[in-house]
């Protein structure tokens, strides 16, 4: 990937004893504000997902989790602060009221080309089918061609245990299916790090499991990953780091442990006890 | 735009069987109206004066064949202007979109006859003021009526849809629009892929009704001299002084019309099964 050492304002994360010298950020977010008509969602977010990191965000609803998320890939754009994607930062620029403007619009569809996103609520498009839905970005946004893209796709969607659904429209689909589906769409851009909000909170608990497995082989090939998730005991075992955000601070991080055992502020406590 | 791709592969499971027809055909209501209707027939042409039929039989074809022209390129054309009508009122700059709202709303609020006869008799009479139009190659077409009876059938066929497909527009879940914006589709490329084709899918079942609708408002071009079905049908009548006969020819006529269209909008709609 592209370094633009001059232009990053992005501090480098300290690299820790059990992580090897060589791990290249994959995500950095540095100071990151948003605020939605006047109103702060964000309030200074700093942090760092390294290749191979599975970044678990947990906080009450309406914290930011998805905000935060969303302004990953410039679905949201940030109101002030610096985001880059494998050393690349997103240009921008300032708009007239101060607030960001994106100032290049191919540069933004060719980084986000690369970091897939999962939706709560799937958002598959319905008019295709499984095979086509996972073999429309390839084709029609990285330019494989087709008949590459369609041996990947349907290996993929074997994988994710679809492989008998290839021609099968959407809404023919169970939640489970469809958010696997959804997935493997993701892991078809070759994603430089996978984004999921909430994967599992539209889902019939007897369908979370399916989908938290896939998720869970994923974490184990060290996909870099930022999954916002309400599932607690599923962050505290695939998660590498575990974030804790509330009114749009981060308010704790740290390792899973440290996150779970021994939490150390108050809310942090309240919120475990909560969703436990 | 040859891969809009409304309709895609034939795997349809609503798809109709001959034998699933043959089931729906089996009905008792449907068997006891099609015993009806064929006695009808019977006693119609026993019992009524078909001898004029054949000597018309030519005139009758042109008729048709001008009633079609003007019902599919009405449809056509006015169909490709409601998608500009349709997406700058959902997207659009506020004077286009101002413009559009003010042409529908205008054009919807107006008899159709009273539009034709001031495009007939209103443009047609401006035109011929001008040496230079009635020089020109247009004056070949400018002086038949028939090129005012399409306009006013697109005019209004496009503002009947335009409002259609604005409705169609707005109601493409937003979730599958910003999946395609965040796998790095262009603005171009969403619209192409995703916003436009689910538009369509979503407004053919109005559509259907609509062409019916505009089948029906063909006659109305006979009003202006231009010799469609329905003119000659009152060609008959005046030369044969018989009422009915004629008159339940142009029925059955315009029912078999119907049939097909309702027929074969409905197979294109199967094409991709949705499922809401
Ligand atoms: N597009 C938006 N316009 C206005 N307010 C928004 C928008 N998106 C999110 N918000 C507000 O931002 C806050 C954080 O939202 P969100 O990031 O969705 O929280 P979470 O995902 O943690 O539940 C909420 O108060 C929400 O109402
Ligand atoms: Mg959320």
């Amino acid at each position: 990937m592209q370094h633009q050492s001059a232009t990053r304002v992005v501090t480098q994360p300290q690299n820790d004893a059990a992580k090897s010298a060589t791990a290249e950020s994959a995500v950095e977010i540095h100071d990151l504000h948003k605020s939605f008509g006047g109103v702060d969602v964000l309030k200074g977010i700093s942090l760092t997902a390294r290749q191979g990191d599975v970044v678990a965000i947990i906080g009450g609803s309406g914290s930011g989790k998805s905000t935060l998320l969303r302004c990953v890939n410039l679905l949201e754009t940030p109101t002030s602060g610096q985001i880059a994607i494998q050393g690349e930062p997103y240009r921008m620029r300032a708009g007239k009221n101060g607030a960001l403007v994106p100032a290049d619009r191919r540069q933004i569809q060719r980084i986000r080309a690369h970091l897939g996103m999962v939706f709560q609520s799937f958002n598959l498009w319905p008019h295709r089918t499984v095979l086509e839905n996972v073999m429309e970005v390839p084709v029609h946004v990285l330019k494989t061609p087709r008949e590459e893209a369609r041996a990947r796709a349907s290996t993929l969607l074997d994988r994710v245990g679809l492989g008998d659904k290839l021609d099968a429209y959407p809404s023919f689909l169970s939640g489970g299916q469809q958010q696997r589906a959804a997935i493997a769409r993701v892991l078809a851009v070759d994603p430089l790090a996978m984004l999921f909000d909430e994967p599992t909170s539209a889902l019939d608990p007897e369908l979370v499991g399916e989908v938290l497995s896939v998720i869970r082989d994923l974490a184990a090939e060290h996909r870099t990953m930022l999954l916002v998730t309400h599932e607690m005991a599923f962050a505290r075992d695939v998660a590498t780091h575990v974030v804790f955000l509330r009114d749009g601070i981060i308010e704790e991080q740290g390792s899973p442990t440290q996150i779970f055992e021994s939490p150390r502020s108050e809310h942090l406590k309240q919120f475990i006890k909560s969703v436990a | 735009m040859a891969e809009l791709d409304i309709v895609s592969p034939p795997s349809s499971p609503a798809a109709l069987s001959p034998k699933r027809i043959l089931v729906i055909l089996g009905e008792p209501h449907r068997v006891v109206l099609a015993l009806l209707g064929l006695s009808g027939l019977v006693m119609a042409i026993h019992l009524m004066d078909w001898a004029w039929l054949p000597q018309y039989l030519p005139k009758l074809g042109d008729g048709l064949l001008m009633t079609l022209m003007m019902l599919v390129a009405s449809v056509i054309v006015g169909f490709l202007l409601a998608l500009p009508l349709g997406l700058v009122q959902v997207g659009g700059i506020w004077p286009l979109r101002w413009l559009a709202t003010a042409f529908c709303t205008a054009v919807r609020g107006t008899p159709l006859l009273l539009q034709m006869w001031l495009l007939y008799y209103g443009l047609g009479a401006v035109f011929a003021q001008f040496p230079e139009i009635r020089g020109s190659w247009a004056w070949d077409y400018l002086r038949q009526a028939w090129p005012y009876g399409f306009l006013a059938l697109t005019i209004s066929f496009a503002a009947y849809e335009g409002e259609v497909m604005r409705g169609a527009f707005a109601g493409v879940p937003r979730g599958e629009l910003e999946a395609a914006e965040a796998f790095g589709m262009s603005r171009w490329q969403i619209f192409r892929r995703v916003w436009f084709p689910r538009a369509v899918h979503r407004a053919l079942p109005t559509l259907a009704g609509e062409i019916i609708l505009q089948l029906k408002s063909t006659p109305l071009v006979a009003t202006i001299a231009v010799t469609d079905l329905y003119a000659v049908i009152t060609q008959v009548r005046q030369a044969t002084y018989l009422t009915y006969e004629p008159l339940l020819f142009l029925v059955a006529v315009y029912l078999c019309l119907s049939g097909l269209l309702i027929l074969a909008l409905r197979w294109l709609e199967n094409r991709v099964p949705t499922g809401q």
